[in-house]
């Protein structure tokens, strides 16, 4: 924790964004930010997220492209690891044949794995080095460069991932029934009787929107207050480190899990979307 | 809590990572894992075959082995009886010969008593003769007194 903050000031600024937007005088960074609404951008998540996605894809095809049936190399080995893992999860779960599923599935997985393990770079570090850049690469005021390294706390991103699980959602409940099954099943389940046509509806159709909330929601609320409790734990002067690493420890489970919660869920989704009942 | 066109952006960005996963990451390495779990399945078969053909093979093996034994056990069998008989033939021949040569021996010794008997009797007779002609100090007409003779020489 930084001296020349107070406590509140120190968690406002370890969970503020980045932001970047167009204003009329040009390009405009942060607090000139504050009212640019929709069509403001953070830079922050944008550049972990999209690195950390181009560090696991470049990972994956570099063992892909030499990949050998014979003896393998470790990393091979390992990438086959997590490829199985994930593959004998949509097997398992999703019945039918889809080229999509199972490297969305791996995609979600790995790509979420990695952004929630930022999570255990210690809360200052990041922040710090990019208030030096800021500091002495731009003359900026190094209270205010932000930097919050977990894409998984933006709920911008969950949401986006989410809503392309929702549009895959649809986009497979129309493939496997038609729009008019689509519509039939919305309509006619739970209750089997026209008259119960809109009680279906309503149910269906919070059934359905509460799914990718419910996905976005998670992940953020989970890695929010994980990130939070860091921060907190960061003001307690000396006896952090055994908290930190307490805590660092038990995400060791929670990191990993949401995003395996995430992919199952995905996968379920799916699944039951390009099932007839 | 404030929503922005970073969701947008993500949106994008996850796009991109799915089908560039789906594209280029997952297909070969399935294929890759797919194509050794062949090659393991196949491996297994085999050697499932090998040690089948194997347990054949003894099976076969102990088979020709036991047959070989009772081969070598009829044959040693057969040998000690064409033994047996060729020692029994050979005794019988033995046997066989010895009586003939014991009766031949006989038939000879017969035959040799027969002649000096008869040339015995013959020299009893001439002498039974001369001395009855001593005797009777004449000439006995041989012609005449032949018939006694003859009884004289049968009853020796």
């Amino acid at each position: 924790m930084a001296s020349e903050y107070t406590t509140t000031e120190y968690i406002q600024h370890h969970l503020t964004n980045a932001t970047m937007c167009n204003t009329d005088t040009g390009i405009a960074f942060n607090k000139a930010c504050a009212d640019a609404g929709f069509w403001a951008i953070h830079v922050d998540t944008m550049a972990w997220s999209i690195g950390l996605g181009v560090l696991f894809l470049y990972f994956f095809r570099r063992i892909a492209k030499k990949v050998t049936t014979g003896v393998p190399t470790k990393s091979q080995a390992f990438v086959e690891l997590v490829v199985g893992f994930v593959n004998d999860n949509v097997v398992s779960t999703f019945h039918g044949r889809s080229a999509l599923i199972a490297p969305l599935a791996l995609t979600i997985f790995v790509w979420i794995l990695l952004m929630n393990l930022m999570d255990l770079v210690p809360v200052d570090v990041l922040p710090t080095i990019a208030g030096w850049v800021g500091q002495y690469g731009f003359g900026m005021d190094p209270h205010d460069v932000y930097m919050k390294a977990v894409p998984t706390t933006d709920l911008n991103l969950t949401l986006a991932l989410a809503l392309g699980v929702f549009a895959l959602i649809i986009f497979y409940s129309i493939k496997m029934k038609g729009v008019l099954g689509f519509a039939k099943e919305l309509s006619f389940t739970p209750f089997n009787h026209w008259a119960f046509i809109p009680v279906n509806l309503i149910l269906e159709l919070v059934t359905l929107f509460a799914r990718p909330l419910s996905l976005a929601l998670r992940l953020f609320g989970n890695l929010y207050a994980s990130e939070l409790i860091f921060i907190l734990i960061a003001t307690i002067g000396l006896w952090q480190l055994p908290l930190h690493f307490m805590w660092a420890v038990f995400h060791i489970l929670v990191l990993p899990l949401q995003a395996f919660i995430f992919m199952m869920l995905t996968i379920v989704y799916l699944s039951l979307a390009s099932e007839d009942h | 809590m404030n929503m922005n066109s970073t969701l947008i952006g993500q949106l994008i960005a996850f796009a991109v990572f799915v089908w560039f996963c789906m594209k280029y990451v997952w297909p070969p390495l399935m294929a890759a894992i797919e194509e050794r779990q062949k090659i393991i399945a196949d491996g297994l078969a085999a050697s499932e075959r090998a040690t089948k053909d194997l347990e054949l093979a003894q099976a076969k093996a102990t088979d020709q082995l036991k047959e070989a034994k009772a081969q070598a056990a009829e044959i040693l069998d057969q040998a000690k009886k064409r033994a047996n008989q060729l020692v029994d033939e050979e005794t019988q021949r033995g046997h066989a010969e010895r009586e003939k040569i014991i009766a031949q021996g006989y038939a000879e010794i017969e035959a040799e008593r027969n002649r000096v008997k008869e040339d015995l009797r013959k020299q009893v007779a001439a002498l039974a003769i001369s001395g009855a002609e001593k005797i009777l100090g004449r000439e006995i007409d041989a012609q005449a007194q032949n018939d006694i003779v003859e009884k004289l020489v049968a009853e020796l």
